[in-house]
């Protein structure tokens, strides 16, 4: 008689970090067939938006899932969810965390699109890095239950990592994978999951020390909160999430907020936007671009063009030259005078 | 075999990634598809993702001022 093994497969959540990445490695050191998946939401940490910046980093930039499944050599899936996610940001079942960071929802909504992907790609369970107690919304004991029940997941939701401290799931049940080869981790000490990365020999993994995710960010959801508060709903589109991340913004007066580039890189990027919004920058000395956001009059121009001449290096000069681009009126230019940095309000600064 | 082009300058990776992911997925094996970009992101993204999913990088150079990638895609078996 034959006996036949069915080789059975696991959908990774997959976010670049460390847990996900030992997470699926226990999974593979079991024989499971695991492919990963990662989801775009519009406030994910990359790389390559701070590269926006530090273009003369020396570190090679990188999309850390990228190179997660490839350290080991799973495929990866990468899913654009910026539509869908609004209604999470927007309005989350379970509130935000300490700034506008919807944890617990986010999980939830991410563990969802896994089941769904999983039911349709006819895999057997969900992997996840979550560690008891590591984070203070998602990840505490009462929250992982709530995670696996709201996606549907339910007991096809495995966490290797701390796997022991939680009753066994499907998986563990049927044989598929073992459960005394699963983790107990728990609490928000990192040396065992760093200890278990120098055992499987992987070096130079993302530690983000702020998370995956924009919106853990103080002065980011202060943005956000100001972009909502002027506009007077709760909406957003992907360019209003990105140009966040960008340049100065200054808002001197309710009508207008002016975002300065700070570097080549961010001017570079801004000026893609230079057909959607009034903007300017100075012809007589280098400096930056700005962009105008919101409705502003002469005197407005006149205000945001004497603070782009202070960023720029004709700060001290007396009268700097401002091409103001109207993308419906034209150009023109404007003379004016820096204005001095201590006649600059700390709460105009987002 | 056909010969294809995807314009996703202005966009941040990984933009620039999943377009390029969800065009391969419409095309067939052996089609080539030019992509262009202007995140230098996708000078390392782009081919990783190609490694991953088995797909052949024929090209992934910068090119007045883009970066250019051309792809041959591959066989769903190729990829590992």
């Amino acid at each position: 008689m034959t006996v036949t093994t069915q080789t059975r497969r696991a959908v990774a959540l997959i976010s670049g970090g460390l847990d996900s990445l030992l997470a699926a490695r226990l999974m593979l050191d079991q024989g499971i067939h695991v492919e990963g998946l990662n989801f775009y939401t519009g406030f994910c940490v990359e790389g390559h938006t701070h590269a926006i910046r530090e273009r003369r980093r020396t570190k090679p930039q990188r999309n850390n899932a990228l190179w997660v499944a490839e350290q080991l050599g799973i495929r990866l899936h990468l899913v654009e969810v910026v539509e869908e996610y609004k209604t999470i940001v927007i309005n989350p079942k379970h509130g935000y965390g300490a700034h506008l960071n919807p944890c617990l929802d986010c999980k939830g909504f991410m563990v969802g699109k896994a089941r769904a992907w999983m039911e349709a790609h006819g895999f057997d369970f969900i992997v996840t890095g979550e560690v008891i107690g590591q984070r203070p919304n998602s990840q505490r004991r009462d929250a992982l239950p709530v995670v696996a029940r709201e996606s549907g997941a339910l007991d096809r939701l495995l966490r290797p990592l701390c796997a022991k401290l939680l009753a066994p799931t499907l998986p563990e049940r049927e044989g598929w994978v073992d459960r005394e080869r699963l983790l107990a981790l728990n609490g928000r000490n990192r040396k065992p999951q760093i200890a278990l990365a120098e055992s499987y020999g992987f070096r130079d993994y993302a530690q983000p020390a702020g998370g995956c995710c924009f919106l853990t960010d103080a002065n980011y959801s202060s943005r956000l909160s100001d972009l909502w508060a002027t506009r007077g709903e709760k909406q957003y589109d992907l360019d209003d999430i990105m140009l966040l991340k960008v340049g100065r913004h200054l808002r001197p007066r309710p009508n207008f907020k002016l975002i300065v580039g700070r570097e080549e890189g961010e001017n570079r990027y801004l000026s893609g936007y230079r057909r959607q919004f009034v903007h300017m920058e100075a012809t007589s000395h280098h400096g930056p671009l700005a962009l105008i956001d919101g409705d502003a009059a002469d005197d407005d121009i006149e205000l945001a063009a004497r603070l782009t001449a202070r960023f720029g290096q004709g700060r001290n000069a007396d009268k700097v030259t401002i091409q103001v681009t109207d993308p419906q009126r034209g150009t023109r230019q404007i003379e004016v005078t820096p204005i001095p940095a201590d006649e600059i309000p700390l709460n105009w600064y987002l | 075999m056909g010969c294809y082009s995807l314009d996703v300058r202005n966009l941040l990776c990984p933009m620039p990634v999943i377009r390029t992911q969800n065009r391969i997925v419409e095309l067939n094996a052996g089609d080539i598809l030019e992509v262009r970009c202007t995140d230098p992101g996708a000078l390392q993204d782009i081919p990783a993702w190609c490694r991953i999913n088995g797909h052949e990088v024929l090209r992934n150079d910068i090119e007045n001022g883009e970066v250019v990638v051309i792809v041959r895609v591959g066989s769903a078996e190729s990829a590992r």
